[in-house]
């Protein structure tokens, strides 16, 4: 085991190197640089200023060059300055992750808790009503584009009848509230923005949990524990359940890059500074640094937790460490 | 267009609210602002106006002002997009700045005198200006600011006019002396940029300080504490120079999405807006709106163009440009896109600049006098096609303009449509900004856009229209041409006489009208809300934003408590 997880983590190393390249290529050869944006709407703007910003930021270098420089900083976890602001890409990015975090993790802990039910229930009760309006209401979900749904909801819950705050994260004179009252002031405010979150996902989910739980129910081991004359409770949530939960795993491990990359839809309607709105602000800013903060570390993510999953199905399924 | 700015979102741009306010401190920054009451105000705002101070002011409350972007610097010098110099504007004073009339009066310096003829000016100060630390404002820290601007190592995009500068010299504390190479009337104007401490920066990169999240300055309202992407927060500065504001504290809401910028102000978690035409028109007539919130109109001081390419052998004809804007009806495109709340335009000045021409007429809505003009010039259907053709080459071009703005995306569909009427076959491109300015605009690969210009207070429009000003970047990218124009405008700037300057600039006026380098559009309305709460708003020729300083709130309506 101990040697495969090496194995995995050391081929992590070329793939991330290979990912860097070519988003740095991507991201340099798209038109425009940053230095346009921030001087060449301005007809005072002198030559020299232009060549100074380009001094400062390294832009005045090949472009393999800039990519070995930027590739020795990153090894020291140094991901450079903001182009807009001249701030660290990395305190920009540690002060957005907290809310995305939060509410990402709100929104999988609120899938999980709705989508596991529904999922096992349509499954044992195959064809019933239940299932086929779940189903039906699961589509209509699916379908539905976010933020319009998040529209309706502020529109709706926000000013018609004034229960929720439309958006942001904290009410304007949220400094003088009490702890407890910033703690309400901030779950109202997260109410919608979680629920948004979660439709699509939730939708997915439950597709998902029951089809996974129609098969388990189809595995011999079920029929044996009926056989055996096991209560039908038991039979599900003991024998086909656990199988069932499996890809959970799997998914879970998939979620982790999703962490931290906001959305930048529900981001912009729900006025929430979070991941997505910095790295497509950055986008449109042409701020290279931090888009590759970006990038980078999604990357990274992404494969860190495709490995945790594997990992974590070698210990809790018995089939696969046998093999 | 010195001082002007390609306008990217206009209609968005009245959205990001304060920019009037900010213009009034800060006359330089470039950007859109507002103007008149207009004299063709159907919802009879005048009425709507309250008598300024019907009661008696009191201090406290609070405004919400929001922006759909995010400030980047608040070192006013490197401050070029609209949310860093809105509130750079409340911070900071420059030594000028413009009355609600847009006169020139004196902010930090008590006055001047123009010497030479024109070639020096020399400011007094203020005595009774301090910092927010504390520290005494002086002559040091208007030459501090001065050496920063022309310093080649600050990358500010403000340098141009202060370049014409010879010298600057400091006679004592609270007199400065400043010596233009030639006369260049424009330069008094630039000296309402933003001064900035001496004894704060003197030691500090600009780039890298931290001044630009921190600032000190002198104006009303002092610097508190900035979330990044969230809010920034303004406390008032009880001992400005001029009075204490009274509406104690200034919220800035960054808020990326203008729907939900507009669902916060219902829930009045906004105070201050600028509005769409649509919801000026059609979402804003509840009586819970009109209770709670009053909205003014006045035309920007900025107008919407169709620019030419003149490299392009078609459109060198004055024939086919004449044409082209007589098969456009632009009172249609008021209408479709704006909802009426605009004016043609009729050429590089708005009806409010002293610069303007009343005598220039805009061309009328008349397809056949296009038609007549096009033949003229050689484009008939001769096959037949329902297309004009030359040397069996159909009449085609593309239009181009930036993704994000549907005014103009619908400008551009309204124009395809009447030329399809007289044979012109129009087809349309939306570019990402970038790759729209860098790609298309600077290097002049395009064969029409559409654009607009946010426009300084002084008429000044040498950037624009020179015909020096055809480089890869510079804003005469049409690649106009005109000898007479060229004169006018270096004439322009070479006196600071009113009277002449006004004959020089109403003539560019006329010239710019008749060669049409520009199928000029419309000057869109300003449509800003404020809560009701607010007393004291006066609507001026230069918007309302100039007395905020003066806005108040009654003690049992005020919202906000400290």
């Amino acid at each position: 085991m101990i040697t495969y997880i090496i194995k995995r983590i050391l081929n992590i190393i070329p793939v991330l190197l290979g990912i860097t390249i070519i988003s740095f290529a991507v991201v340099h050869l798209a038109p425009g640089r940053p230095t346009d944006m921030m001087l060449e709407l301005n007809p005072k703007a002198s030559q020299e200023a232009q060549a100074r910003l380009e001094e400062i930021f390294g832009l005045d270098k090949p472009l393999h060059t800039q990519y070995i420089n930027w590739l020795k900083n990153i090894l020291f976890m140094d991901f450079g300055i903001s182009f807009v602001d001249r701030r660290p890409v990395i305190n920009k990015i540690l002060e957005r992750m907290p809310i995305t975090i939060l509410i990402n993790l709100l929104a999988i802990l609120t899938i999980f808790i709705f989508s596991i039910p529904i999922g096992i229930k349509s499954a044992v009760n195959r064809g019933s009503f239940f299932d086929k309006s779940t189903t039906v209401l699961v589509f209509i979900g699916f379908a539905t584009p976010s933020f319009w749904l998040a529209l309706i909801l502020m529109s709706f819950f926000g000013v018609r009848l004034g229960w929720l705050p439309v958006s942001g994260m904290a009410s304007l004179d949220f400094e003088n509230f009490s702890h407890l009252g910033k703690f309400i002031d901030l779950s109202r405010h997260l109410i919608l923005p979680v629920l948004v979150a979660s439709i699509g996902g939730l939708a997915g989910f439950s597709r998902y949990m029951r089809q996974s739980m129609l098969g388990a129910m189809h595995q011999d081991y079920v029929r044996t524990a009926r056989a055996k004359g096991l209560p039908e409770r038991e039979v599900i949530y003991r024998h086909a359940l656990r199988n069932a939960l499996l890809p959970i795993v799997t998914i879970m491990g998939l979620s982790i890059p999703g962490l931290i990359s906001g959305s930048v839809i529900l981001e912009s309607v729900f006025n929430i500074p979070g991941m997505g709105r910095l790295i497509v602000e950055s986008v449109f800013t042409r701020d290279y640094n931090t888009i590759m903060a970006g990038l980078v570390i999604g990357a990274f993510l992404t494969l860190a937790g495709n490995l945790l999953a594997d990992i974590a199905y070698f210990y809790i399924d018995p089939r696969i460490k046998t093999e | 267009m010195r001082r002007a700015l390609l306008e990217r979102f206009p209609l968005r741009k009245a959205l990001l609210k304060n920019r009037d306010i900010l213009k009034i401190k800060r006359p330089l920054v470039f950007l859109a602002v507002f103007l008149f009451l207009a004299p063709l105000d159907p919802m009879g705002l005048t009425g709507l106006v309250s008598p300024a101070y019907a009661e008696e002011a009191s201090f406290g409350d609070m405004l919400v002002s929001s922006s759909i972007g995010d400030a980047r610097t608040l070192v006013p010098i490197l401050a070029s997009d609209s949310a860093s110099g809105d509130i750079c504007g409340l911070i900071f004073n420059g030594l000028v700045k413009y009355d609600k009339n847009i006169n020139l009066i004196g902010d930090l310096a008590s006055g001047w005198e123009i010497k030479d003829g024109g070639l020096t000016i020399i400011f007094y100060l203020r005595k009774d200006v301090k910092w927010h630390d504390g520290a005494p404002f002086t002559a040091k820290d208007v030459k501090f600011t001065y050496e920063r601007l022309i310093d080649p190592q600050v990358p500010t995009p403000y340098s141009g006019d202060f370049k014409k500068v010879e010298s600057l010299k400091v006679i004592d504390d609270t007199t400065i002396k400043v010596t233009y190479r030639e006369i260049f009337s424009p330069g008094l104007a630039s000296w309402g940029m933003p001064i900035m401490p001496e004894h704060i920066l003197k030691n500090e990169d600009l780039l890298t300080t931290d001044f630009s999240r921190n600032p000190v300055g002198t104006g009303p309202y002092k610097f508190v504490r900035w979330r990044s992407g969230e809010r920034i927060d303004l406390i008032s500065n009880h001992d400005y120079f001029e009075q204490r504001p009274y509406i104690d504290r200034y919220i800035y809401r960054i808020i990326p999405d203008p729907t939900t910028m507009f669902l916060e102000l219902q829930t009045e978690g906004v105070d201050y807006m600028g509005l769409t035409p649509l919801q000026y028109k059609r979402q804003t007539d509840t009586p819970f709106f009109k209770e709670r919130f009053r909205k003014f109109r006045y035309p920007a001081f900025g107008y919407t163009y169709m620019a030419f390419n003149l490299k392009d052998e078609r459109f060198r004809d004055k024939r086919v440009r004449r044409a082209i804007n007589y098969a456009v009806d632009k009172e249609e495109i008021i209408e479709g896109v704006l909802f009426g709340l605009g004016r043609v335009c009729t050429g590089p000045f708005v009806p409010e600049s002293w610069a303007y021409n009343e005598d220039v007429k805009p061309l009328r809505y008349n397809p056949d006098r296009a038609r007549k003009l096009l033949k003229e010039a050689g484009w008939e259907d001769t096959d037949n096609d329902g297309w004009l053709d030359k040397n069996g080459e159909v009449f085609e071009f593309t239009i181009i303009t930036n993704q994000g703005n549907d005014t103009r995306k619908h400008t551009a569909e309204i124009m395809q449509r009447r030329l399809r009427e007289i044979g012109i076959k129009v087809n349309i491109r939306i570019l990402e900004w970038a790759v729209f300015l860098n790609e298309f605009v600077n290097k002049r690969r395009f064969e029409a856009l559409i654009l607009g210009w946010g426009l300084s207070r002084d008429p000044d429009c040498y950037d624009i229209w020179h015909s020096s000003k055809t480089k890869e970047g510079e804003f005469n990218f049409v690649g106009y041409s005109n000898p007479e124009v060229d004169r006018l405008l270096e004439e322009g700037r070479g006196t600071f006489d009113i009277i002449k300057r006004k004959a020089i600039y109403r003539e560019i006026h006329q010239i710019l009208y008749d060669e049409q380098p520009y199928l000029f559009l419309y000057v869109a309305d300003a449509l800003p809300a404020v809560h009701r709460r607010f007393r004291g708003i006066e609507v001026a020729p230069i918007g309302i934003g100039h007395n905020f300083i003066n806005w108040h709130v009654p003690k049992r309506e005020q919202r906000y408590r400290q």
